[in-house]
């Protein structure tokens, strides 16, 4: 009978645990729904965006910004997006995989590597890696907005114009859809533009105050919105990740919940078949 | 019927207007502009004001902007509005504020291996419990 309680009690245990992890996934299915609103809202500034530099790097200005012309990359600099909490299945790890592959094929050219970490398992587990970690952001929440990529990003355009980095690159989980999500490295600096078809004459825009005034301002821009939208990408990954992660482990719990059910079911029954051929016996002596 | 032209307003966070209009009047840096359909290719940093869009059927909508990018091009404009407000100084006390994060970080090592540390212990004493139990359960 003791095997039986013993039983119980696991189930009962195991129970809590679904509780839990069903209610984490109810959750994760709620924040999901709205980080993916936030993803969509943010689109359209990266898009209109990206138009502008593709403009501007098919005109002809008289100022070329250090953003836009390529040089050889001695120094790479990293900026890492991750989560900052776990339960979320193999969404930073996956991060790392990808990023250390990347900075693999760099350390072997040669090249020194910087990183910049948002959310705290990039830093945590970047710098257990030793890797040169110069600033960090933690703790955005889960509705960051656009100025708390400033500071983060602000540091890395300026080791880029100090000559301390050669390139920059941001590195996210992509949102393809709830049940994938794919980690990204896209390069930021030097700004690779988008193609535009028609490019015959030559033109250049009216700049206010000058040009070297509006690109600076116009191009951190560009690099923080697209840190921004890789963000607000990330936060819809975390939680669709999340919500898979719970629903399995909700599964898994149920399964284990019937498997013990019929153990417990046994142990009863086998329980109440020795007690009674113990009184038949019992009463077979008297 | 006015000649139009597309206009955009967007911000980081979300797209404020988008549509068409007949002419526009921005906040640029060196004063106000008015931009009207067929402008030359422009661009300008915004100053905070009001950006005002008269739409193709007289009506004038007024949006706020505290600062920013307008990219004029021959019939789309672009407002790329901030959500912040941006100044040199606050921005660079934002990286300031990233980078001490980041050593604090580095001091807090010692903390953050503690606590991974006693992590590991606790959970290879568990494990010892229910080894324990497992044990308990056999002999009985």
């Amino acid at each position: 009978m003791a095997n039986a309680k013993e039983i119980r009690t696991q189930i009962k245990s195991i129970q809590n645990t679904r509780k839990i992890t069903s209610a984490m996934e109810m959750v994760a299915a709620s924040k999901m729904r709205k980080a993916q609103d936030r993803m969509r809202a943010a689109r359209p500034y990266g898009e209109k965006m990206r138009q502008v530099i593709a403009h501007l790097a098919h005109a002809h200005p008289e100022y070329r910004h250090g953003y836009l012309e390529p040089r050889a990359a001695k120094r790479v600099g990293y900026i890492v997006v991750t989560s900052d909490r776990g339960l979320c299945g193999p969404l930073n790890v996956n991060v790392f995989k990808s990023v250390v592959k990347d900075m693999k094929s760099w350390a072997d050219q040669g090249a020194e590597i910087r990183m910049v970490t948002i959310g705290t398992k990039g830093s945590a587990f970047f710098r257990r890696m030793g890797v040169n970690i110069v600033a960090q952001a933690e703790h955005l929440g889960d509705a960051p907005g656009a100025e708390d990529v400033i500071g983060p990003v602000n540091v890395m355009l300026k080791a880029y114009d100090d000559g301390e980095i050669d390139r920059l690159f941001l590195v996210f989980n992509d949102f393809v859809n709830t049940m994938t999500q794919r980690p990204h490295v896209e390069q930021l600096l030097p700004v690779v533009a988008d193609e535009l078809p028609e490019q015959s004459h030559h033109w250049d825009y009216i700049y206010e105050p000058d040009a070297k005034d509006v690109l600076d301002g116009l191009l951190q821009r560009y690099i923080e919105s697209l840190v921004y939208q890789g963000l607000v990408e990330n936060i819809a990954c975390e939680q669709a990740a999340r919500m898979i992660a719970m629903k399995s482990a909700t599964d898994n719990a149920g399964e284990l919940i019937n498997e013990l059910k019929l153990a417990y079911n046994k142990a009863r029954q086998a329980a109440i078949t020795q007690e009674l051929s113990e009184i038949v016996a019992g009463a077979a002596a008297v | 019927m006015a000649m139009t032209m597309h206009v955009d307003i967007v911000s980081a966070e979300n797209e404020i207007f988008s549509g068409q209009a007949t002419m526009l009047v921005a906040p640029a840096q060196m004063g106000e502009v008015g931009i009207m359909p067929r402008h030359s290719p422009f661009i300008s940093r915004l100053k905070p004001g009001e950006v005002r869009v008269d739409t193709p059927d007289g009506e004038g909508l007024f949006f706020y902007v505290s600062s920013g990018v307008i990219e004029v091009q021959p019939n789309i404009v672009t407002v790329l509005a901030d959500t912040a407000m941006r100044a040199k100084d606050l921005d660079e006390a934002a990286a300031r504020e990233a980078i001490a994060q980041a050593e604090r970080a580095m001091h807090d090592k010692q903390a953050n291996i503690d606590y991974a540390k006693a992590q590991a212990q606790l959970a290879e004493a568990m494990a010892q419990l229910r080894a324990l139990e497992n044990l308990r359960k056999r002999t009985r």
